[in-house]
């Protein structure tokens, strides 16, 4: 099975291509990146006029299998991937059960290969069942598979539990994925300021969210070990780990397109579409997300694709799920929010959308150099589209963004030399 | 005139031509309500249903009496004692209210945007009795009849509003309705009991009470919860009465003719003296009789709008 595909912009950031040429895949294996490539009886794509990238990897997504399948499973949650032009996916573990152990890494993995549209990277529990108490077994879910651990949905309280985590995992070359939030300060619905005065629902301070950054970044710095930082979304939490890392921490972070593209003012009208944990926060988090993207203090954007069911967001706005939809938008969104404002040129969006959250991950993806897994995304930069979540293959709708007119509609979407979406 | 919405959820969403109408219609019911027979044909063959979801005395007494006097059918749920307590969703308690051919639905939540959330769903007006820390309109509307019956009008008085503002949905309706209609609001209270931003909703905020109060028109103490010491927002009711309490000494701040106000339940010698509550120029009282004026103004308006 071979694919040729032609005369697009090729950009792949990890080898510092941006050119105009052809891509040729064999047996699932980037074979030649050139010019006039012969196209040999293969599958020829015409890319003229569009951009050729290595394929998406969205380190931080929820495929709620097992367990919470009528929100989304792994099925349809990867295609909604390989439609929002992501070939990898690294999934949180707080599914139910919970994947806190081998065995369930291992289904993971394996549905994944039986249904899923795109890679399947599994994160294991930092603790078991969530519960913040005991360290999961951390070696025998690297061993099966899993790339990181965290206790994602949750914060790990303890600093105690979470030194223990850096140290136990870092024998096993295991990422620490921290999702931050002191919960004794957390205990609102939105962002504290005027829009949650405005509406009467009780807010929650960004200091929430940035003392636990801080402390996990002291906590690493100490013992000299790895951690990543999940959904930055607040001025002071970028500034933290701007510092932590002239300070030579070696701490890596993501934001998700929801910080960068919205504020608390979404909200308005008791909006439980723009209700997430961490909250949106305001116009000046928003530009300090943006220039925390632009000056490489954040590593990479990920979706945190949190699927819920209407019936958990048809309700009153305290009682609503936190979270939204991501895979079908975060390209979109980027592109309109970050590239088409000249925050970001489109090899530095790729290589936050692709190299960078690989290479934090460990896994031998995001890039199109020839011997490569042949994943790639074919995208047209500059054609205008209207979001229509109904036609999203998420089986949740749970977006703020519908009707929302974007560029970067993802044209095909290409795993291991398959192509899994579009054409 | 006619309201823009069929609903009435909050100060915020009203213009202020439309909050002096509906003070207006208040007015005019009040003259039923001091008469002696207390009937009226305004809301015959009308359905009034409130919906509970939260203790209150007064306020539901208050639209039950509005119905009644104003020959409204009127019933009654209260969370516990309903589906509500076998796990049905809000929409559907909602939907099934509307069903049954309710042309109003009074409903009072302890989540913030519940009533916004029901009338999206239903046919029946919705009417806000109190939604978390959001609003409660009608309070608004009661507080601004029995101001404007002392004081002869709201522009440019000086209103202080004194206590635990953050949990307040009195506070949050009258501060949109006083500012919409031109009077000026000064807020006092405790900083763990003052919401961030609040200056945003043009008005002023002080920690210190006496400041707040001072040349005040109107004083407007807000009820003080016993779980906000629980919670650890105070120390002690004690230290709350000494520092941000209504006592003699702290009125003689506000204007000499300066009335004082409070939603009630009023918990004596917290944020009220027992002194100051028996007062003349206290009208507690006054505000309960205009509760049910206002809250037959608003069922007339609401009901009569749903025929067209």
């Amino acid at each position: 099975m071979e694919i040729l595909i032609k005369g697009g912009r090729v950009i792949d950031p990890a080898s510092g291509l941006d050119t105009v040429c052809d891509v040729q895949i064999v047996d699932g294996v980037i074979a030649k990146v050139g010019d006039n490539l012969p196209a040999d009886g293969a599958t020829v794509i015409d890319a003229t006029g569009k951009i050729v990238a290595p394929g998406l990897v969205d380190m931080h997504c929820h495929l709620r299998e097992p367990g919470q399948e009528y929100k989304e499973d792994i099925k349809s949650g990867t295609l909604a991937a390989a439609r929002g032009g992501f070939t990898s996916v690294a999934c949180m573990p707080n599914t139910s059960p919970v994947l806190d152990n081998a065995a369930l890494i291992s289904f993971v993995k394996n549905r994944a290969k039986e249904v899923g549209s795109v890679n399947v990277w599994p994160i294991g529990a930092i603790s078991k069942g969530l519960a913040g108490e005991q360290l999961a077994e951390i070696g025998d879910m690297r061993a099966a598979g899993a790339v990181a651990i965290s206790d994602d949905g949750k914060p790990v309280s303890s600093p105690e539990l979470m030194r223990r985590a850096l140290e136990y995992s870092d024998m096993f070359d295991t990422l620490v994925i921290s999702h931050c939030e002191e919960l004794s300060l957390a205990n609102g619905y939105m962002n504290e300021g005027a829009v949650a005065t405005r509406l009467g629902l009780k807010g929650i301070p960004k200091a929430a969210e940035e003392v636990q950054i801080a402390r996990d970044i002291i906590l690493a710095g100490e013992l000299g070990k790895r951690i990543h930082i999940a959904h930055v979304s607040t001025s002071g939490g970028v500034d933290i780990i701007r510092q932590a890392k002239k300070a030579g921490i070696r701490v890596t972070a993501e934001t998700c397109p929801h910080y960068f593209s919205l504020t608390d003012e979404a909200v308005d009208g008791f909006n439980t579409n723009a209700k997430m944990n961490p909250p949106l926060r305001n116009s000046e988090d928003v530009a300090a997300v943006i220039g925390g993207l632009a000056d490489g203090t954040l590593d990479a954007i990920a979706t945190d694709h949190a699927p819920h069911h209407v019936d958990e967001k048809n309700v009153e706005f305290a009682a609503a799920a936190n979270g939204i939809i991501g895979l079908e938008t975060a390209l979109g969104l980027a592109i309109t929010y970050l590239v088409k404002p000249g925050h970001m040129s489109l090899s530095d969006l790729i290589s936050v959308m692709s190299a960078k959250p690989a290479a934090i991950l460990g896994i031998k993806r995001g890039t199109l150099q020839a011997g490569q897994a042949a994943d790639v995304v074919i995208f047209d930069a500059d054609e205008a589209y209207t979001v229509d979540v109904s036609s999203f293959a998420s089986k949740s709708k749970n977006s703020p963004y519908d009707g929302w007119e974007l560029y970067g509609k993802v044209c095909c979407t290409i795993v291991d030399g398959k192509i899994v979406a579009g054409k | 005139m006619k309201l823009a919405s069929k609903d009435l959820l909050g100060m915020k969403d009203l213009s202020a031509e439309e909050i002096r109408y509906i003070l207006y219609q208040a007015e005019i019911m009040k003259q039923i309500l001091v008469q002696g027979a207390k009937k009226t044909p305004h809301l015959q063959g009308k359905t009034v249903v409130t919906l509970f979801y939260e203790n209150s005395t007064r306020t539901r007494m208050s639209f039950e009496l509005a119905s009644k006097y104003m020959s409204a059918n009127a019933a009654n749920i209260t969370a516990s004692g309903s589906s509500v307590a076998k796990g049905e969703t809000l929409i559907d308690t909602a939907q099934t209210i509307d069903a049954m051919g309710t042309d109003v639905i009074v409903i009072r939540h302890s989540m913030s945007g519940a009533p916004h959330l029901i009338a999206k769903h239903v046919k029946a007006a919705v009417v806000n009795a109190g939604d978390g820390m959001n609003e409660h309109p009608t309070q608004a509307f009661l507080d601004m009849l029995t101001m404007k019956e002392n004081k002869g009008q709201i522009e440019d008085l000086r209103v202080a509003i004194i206590g635990d503002v953050a949990h307040s949905r009195v506070a949050r309706s009258n501060i949109h309705a006083l500012r919409k209609l031109g009077a000026d609001v000064v807020l006092g209270g405790p900083a763990t009991l003052m919401p961030k931003d609040i200056e945003l909703m043009d008005v002023k905020a002080y920690n210190n009470v006496d400041r707040a109060i001072d040349g005040a028109d109107v004083v407007m103490c807000l009820r003080l919860q016993k779980e906000r010491q629980q919670s650890g927002l105070l120390p002690s009711m004690r230290e709350y009465s000494k520092f941000f309490g209504l006592d003699e000494k702290r009125l003689a701040l506000a204007k000499p003719d300066a009335i004082v106000m409070h939603p009630g339940p009023v918990n004596r010698g917290i944020e009220l003296c027992t002194g100051v509550l028996d007062l003349d120029r206290a009208v507690v009282n006054d505000q309960v009789t205009n509760g049910v004026a206002v809250r037959m103004a608003v069922l007339n308006i609401l009901a009569k709008r749903s025929n067209a």
